[in-house]
């Protein structure tokens, strides 16, 4: 029945399966997709594994453990069309949160036994070990986003993912800035836009999980918040959240952090 | 049109929404947005839906709604959006069609709601003003703004009370309405009591203010109330010297000044989201899943986006200086080229609503004093 479809591959590197769920949680929509794709290869929705290569493949998670690198070389060998989602697989993720920390002291406190953890030294994202053809923001992604790249895959055109602001979205919801009216610390202006500015519509400040938008003024903004109250460490721990091992966030938190 | 200038109290107001909405047309004005604390435009059912008894503080990237302490149901400066959020909806549905077998068919749009605004202000009139002459004008027509714009009906309110971020005398466009109103409004609250001097502008609204049978409003509070709305334009927040503005923008365009200017610019592009004149928009084509369906979207759109200006190669704009020296000169200097006027009414919104408070009242000074330094060098 689903011969000669498209075949689909899902991949999980570190992370919290949360972005692979968003596909699941796609409802009415996924069932549109199971009938248009072959769900080839994607252990959390099916145990029947099909061999490649793979027309449409998404990898979630952050290259962190050893042998992620060639297990990465791997599906980038047997795929036609490799998307990145969620912010691991985009940026690092939380877990980038010890690239700059000693890992040895972590795993002593956590693990009764640290002997057996092993990992590589820095978290990092997918695009920095082999060739990405589009990268999902967000942690986790916009389903939307997945759905308008699956739409756009099988129709042979390009998805529409804009890298603008959160404030886009803010203002064609019709929502009230956060940061103006209520002097609340927003993120949202050097964030890029997709899921929909969800905090914002429930009248909260942007944390930034879509990580850094295409031209982030992130000093103008940190200047901003400092106006409004809001200390040097919460601004360098906003920016170093779930996308700080992302260029611009990361160097955004390093300045507040070094100016202490 | 008579000129008499006719006497309404709250209740006649009630009784023409009430009318307007008997006519067919979905009344919209200024609301209270309870949990987020602002005045925006939603619909209205009665007065109890205007924000009685507030006023509005604004400044550079701040807004706060505060209690007046009086009954005033227009006591406040500009609300958070603009009349455009209806007249120029993002996300419009410009053409939709379905496949049938080999072919397509197109599908027919519902029809566009009629919308009765009350209680929009001299400036929103003139962003209206201006919308027609670029979508309306000699120009190329615009359809979907036509269906919508050409049905609205319009009772405007004068400004006695303008805000921090209001420079509407600057511009000419306010803080009395001159012209594009159906029904012109003044509120009174005086000795006498809560009133509304009013006026008509076209046939439709003389009709409707017959149809309230409103009795002619008295010389001397007639003259009081109008005498309130001149002396606005002295208490305007800001002011913008418009005098060889096109002119001296147009010569700076090198000048490294923009940098200066731009070096706090988040191009998050809010100040053109909230602008009653930017119209500026993308047009996206979606399908469903199998592409039987298919429809292309008119949707906001800002010059401060990168693929706004985006062709083979790249963005036109890539420094955040050239677009944002692209926005103010296009509002203040090549707008008078493209169509006789500045684009920018002094609303102020881009102040208030921009996050870091970026203000084109001082930054056009700023470049005029460069330009003028630079001349006598």
């Amino acid at each position: 029945m689903t011969a000669g479809l498209p075949k689909l591959a899902v991949h999980k590197f570190a992370s919290c399966d949360g972005c692979q769920l968003s596909l699941l949680d796609c409802e009415d929509a996924l069932l549109d997709v199971v009938g248009a794709i072959q769900i080839a290869n994607f252990p959390e929705a099916s145990r029947e594994v099909l061999d490649g290569p793979y027309d449409l493949t998404l990898i979630e998670g952050a290259v962190s453990a050893p042998g992620d690198i060639e297990r990465l070389q791997e599906i980038r060998a047997e795929s036609k069309f490799l998307v990145s989602i969620g912010a691991c697989a985009t940026a690092g993720g939380i877990q980038a949160l010890r690239n700059t920390r000693d890992v040895d002291e972590f795993t002593r406190y956590v693990y009764a036994s640290p002997e057996y953890i092993d990992t590589l030294d820095k978290a990092t994202a997918v695009a920095d070990h082999v060739k990405v053809d589009l990268e999902l923001r967000g942690c986790p992604i916009s389903k939307h986003q997945l759905i308008e790249t699956v739409i756009a895959f099988l129709n042979g055109r390009a998805p529409i993912i804009p890298t603008y602001s959160v404030c886009m979205e803010c203002k064609r919801n019709g929502n009230t800035c956060v940061m103006v009216a209520h002097g609340v610390g927003c993120l949202g202006p050097v964030t890029q836009a997709g899921c929909g500015a969800i905090c914002p519509s429930f009248h909260r400040g942007c944390y930034g999980c879509f990580g850094p938008m295409e031209s982030p003024n992130t000093a103008a903004l940190g200047e901003r918040w400092l106006e409004l109250g809001i200390d040097r460490e919460v601004i360098r721990d906003q920016y170093h959240f779930f996308n700080s091992w992302a260029d611009a966030f990361r160097e955004a938190g390093e300045a507040y952090a070094a100016s202490e | 049109m008579p000129e008499t200038p006719l006497l309404l109290d709250r209740a006649d107001l009630d009784r023409m929404i009430g009318i307007l909405s008997e006519r067919g047309y979905q009344v919209v004005g200024p609301t209270v947005r309870e949990q987020e604390h602002i005045i925006s435009y939603g619909d209205v059912g009665s007065t109890d839906d205007f924000p009685v008894g507030l006023t509005d503080e604004q400044e550079a990237a701040t807004y706060r709604l505060v209690d007046r302490g009086d009954g005033r149901l227009f006591g406040y400066a500009v609300g958070a959006t603009s009349p455009m959020s209806y007249l120029q909806p993002s996300d419009a549905v410009v053409w939709a069609g379905r496949r049938t077998g080999k072919g397509f068919e197109t599908v027919e749009p519902p029809d566009p709601p009629r919308y009765a605004f009350v209680g929009v202000r001299p400036c929103e009139l003139a962003a209206i003003a201006i919308e027609d002459e670029v979508f309306l004008g000699t120009g190329s027509q615009c359809p979907t703004y036509a269906t919508l714009r050409q049905k609205a009906f319009l009772v405007s309110v004068d400004c006695t009370e303008p805000g921090g971020t209001c420079f509407c005398a600057s511009m000419g466009t306010g803080p009395g309405a001159t012209s594009g109103y159906d029904i012109a409004l003044i509120e009174v609250l005086d000795d006498e009591g809560h009133a509304f001097i009013a006026r008509a502008g076209t046939e439709e609204g003389a009709a409707v203010l017959a149809e309230l049978g409103a009795a002619p409003a008295g010389e001397e509070r007639a003259a009081a109330a109008s005498q309130a709305v001149e002396e606005a334009a002295g208490k305007m927040g800001r002011s913008l010297d418009t005098e060889g503005l096109r002119d001296t923008l147009a010569a700076s365009l090198s000048d490294p000044i923009w940098d200066e200017l731009a070096a706090t610019c988040l191009t998050c592009a809010n100040c053109t989201m909230v602008c009653p004149t930017c119209f500026c928009a993308a047009v996206e084509n979606r399908t469903n899943l199998d592409a039987t369906e298919a429809e292309r979207v008119r949707r906001w759109d800002s010059c401060f986006n990168f693929e706004f200006s985006y062709i083979h190669g790249g963005s036109l704009r890539p420094s955040a200086s050239a677009r944002y020296r692209q926005w103010m000169t296009h509002k203040l200097s090549s707008w008078v080229d493209q169509f006789g006027m500045y684009g920018c009414v002094g609303c102020g919104r881009c102040i208030t609503w921009c996050p870091v408070g970026i203000d084109i009242t001082a930054n056009a000074a700023a470049v005029r004093a460069r330009m003028e330094e630079a001349a006598h060098v």
